[in-house]
């Protein structure tokens, strides 16, 4: 996998003039300004984390225990959300869901870009534009007529509501992604593939597909995250409890009238984000060059 | 190099002959290629926009198709005081959010691309809120903004800046307020890391360059940073505007649209009306309502994008 290295800038000079700063001033105008963003965006994850392993007498008692900390942490409401609520029922449908809609997605994905991106059939330009364009549509805007048809079409209340629907964004975004892969890889390969005698489809598995591996991981990884996330399709298009995916779950089961469980609703939505954070924690550099499309032969 | 170039040998059955002639035809595999993707597409996204605008004109409730009945549901909007407080609000959201988001999303892009220690790690940790599911944050934001025991409001109380705890959700402003805060928290990451990416790719010797020149601090950023992001900023812009505008998960979970509508967004609207209220043609004629909008959002960025080609001479 020599051809593709992920990050490549053209500042290969570190730190350019930073030198020419001096240290306190460093301080004030960078690691000031960095440490507050820092703290701001991380204080809910910390908010989240201490709450769900908090009891509920410290968590409202704010005179006598201070609330930025835990004194006697507990795991009371993790085990009351994995074994008095159907928790891991949700959780085990958002994995399905979301792995169904990403493969199915990832492969759909895979042939229009490749078609687009390499086949250059007659109106390959206009069928990409259209396919950024259908990116650009929102879910709010489409989710009353497509409730209307998932019931039409008895789909209703079942996961495959869900993994027919997700790849209207899905879709769309690997797509888009894939082809920017897909460019970075050199004609030549593939022309001394068809020269060799190689099919479409050989050169499709056998030279770009093993080429575009860190593409598709993250494709997959975003495709993944994205139907993780996802929340107005599942919250119209499923009724009953158990089929219920881990966002809509939490907010719609475990919050009952009045009474709200926060450590139990905390300890949800913080097991709800770790495993998107791992995968992300995992492929955070995949992720930033392939924003960028800085891949380079 | 995993490239088996030399390994490929032409295969002689039937079906491979087939699929070589075939194969010959750009637009016949590209076809094929494309069927996949297509099919899904065609089926799932366009029908079903087709059919919201349809269903707009009729007065379709849940469990009863609707019949035609013009722009009724148009008509009945346009004397509703709700429907346009929602528009503004979303006007506001949106547009309140998105400068907020910019203004921030760049200062950290620019604190990012300075030569740092841990620079991976602060990006991955910078990254967090954009990753974590929006409803699991949004409830995280809920407990945050708690009326009784907001942690916001002991920790202001404690610090002696306030006398009293603010009722960060229950008050039209501050509700608005609040959600805008947390749209805000959650849209930073993304703006960041593309300008990031963005920045990375300006070389320093232009800096450098304009250093010699005798550039000051603001000059290189006016002259030399913010001419060469210009594209990178209308697309991110752009994605940014666009999701803000059609934003409904946050506000679901932190206000569900109230106090007094006052935090309705037109997508909460169409969903308290078509599905809560089973108005499905009401519904559809809200959400169709907001196309107007995306539509100038999409060509704002279709201008901005216009001005890389003239930036780079014509070419792109």
């Amino acid at each position: 996998m020599a051809a593709i290295e992920t990050s490549n800038r053209p500042n290969t000079d570190e730190g350019g003039m930073g030198y020419l700063q001096s240290l306190p001033r460093r301080v004030v105008t960078v690691y000031l300004p960095l440490l507050i963003f820092v703290i701001v965006l991380l204080f809910p994850f910390y908010w989240m984390t201490i709450t769900a392993v908090k009891p509920n007498l410290e968590m409202t008692d704010y005179a006598n225990f201070n609330p930025f900390w835990v004194v006697h942490p507990t795991l009371e409401h993790i085990r009351y959300l994995l074994f008095e609520t159907s928790y891991p029922g949700w959780l085990l449908n958002t994995i399905i869901i979301s792995t169904a809609a990403t493969f199915l997605s990832l492969l759909a994905a895979v042939f229009a870009a490749y078609a687009i991106e390499r086949l250059r059939f007659s109106g390959a330009r206009q069928v990409g534009l259209a396919i950024f364009l259908a990116y650009l549509v929102p879910p709010s805007i489409l989710f009353i007529p497509l409730s209307v048809m998932v019931f039409n079409l008895g789909l209703y209340d079942t996961p495959f509501a869900l993994i027919l629907t997700y790849p209207t964004f899905l879709i769309p975004f690997c797509t888009w992604l894939l082809m920017g892969y897909f460019r970075s890889i050199p004609f030549e390969l593939e022309e001394c593939a068809l020269i060799d005698g190689a099919s479409r489809w050989q050169i499709l598995t056998k030279i770009v597909l093993p080429l575009s591996v860190p593409g598709l991981i993250s494709a997959g990884i975003f495709a993944f995250t994205l139907s993780w996330n996802e929340f107005i399709y599942a919250l119209t298009f499923i009724q009953s409890s158990e089929n219920k995916t881990v966002p809509v779950g939490v907010l719609t089961e475990l919050v009952r009238s009045d009474v709200y469980e926060w450590g139990a609703l905390m300890a949800g939505a913080l097991i709800g984000s770790l495993p998107v954070v791992v995968l992300y924690s995992f492929f955070v550099e995949h992720y930033v060059s392939s924003m960028t499309g800085a891949v380079k032969e | 190099m995993a490239v088996p170039s030399a390994a490929i040998q032409p295969r002689s059955s039937i079906f491979s002959r087939i699929l070589s002639r075939w194969s010959e035809s750009r637009n016949a595999l590209g076809f094929g290629f494309m069927l996949p993707a297509a099919a899904l597409l065609l089926v799932f996204l366009t029908y079903p926009l087709g059919l919201g605008v349809w269903l707009g004109f009729t007065d379709a409730r849940i469990g009863r198709p609707g019949i035609f009945i013009g722009i009724e549901n148009y008509e009945y909007l346009w004397s509703d005081a709700v429907f346009w407080l929602s528009v503004f609000n979303t006007l506001l959201y949106t547009i309140s959010a998105s400068i907020l988001k910019f203004a921030l999303g760049l200062w950290l892009a620019l604190l990012l691309n300075q030569n740092l220690p841990f620079k991976s790690f602060f990006r991955a940790i910078v990254l967090l809120p954009w990753v974590v599911p929006t409803v699991l944050s949004a409830i995280a934001f809920w407990w945050i903004y708690d009326s009784q025991f907001s942690i916001l409001s002991w920790a202001l109380q404690q610090m002696g800046l306030i006398d009293h705890r603010i009722n960060f959700l229950g008050d039209p402003e501050n509700a608005r307020a609040s959600v805008i805060a947390a749209n805000v928290w959650r849209g930073i990451p993304f703006v960041a890391i593309t300008l990031l990416a963005g920045l990375q790719t300006i070389p320093q010797s232009l800096y450098e360059a304009a250093t010699l020149d005798g550039a000051s601090r603001w000059q290189l950023f006016r002259y030399v940073t913010l001419p060469l992001l210009t594209p990178i900023i209308a697309i991110t812009m752009t994605f940014s505007v666009l999701f803000t505008f059609t934003d409904f998960q946050l506000i679901y979970v932190l206000t569900r649209g109230g106090p007094v509508n006052a935090t309705h967004l037109m997508a909460t609207l169409s969903f308290q009306r078509g599905i809560s209220g089973g108005q499905l043609g009401e519904g559809a004629a809200i959400a169709v309502a907001m196309i107007p909008f995306l539509l100038a959002a999409i060509l704002f960025s279709y201008f901005g994008l216009q001005r890389r080609k003239w930036q780079q001479g014509g070419g792109d």
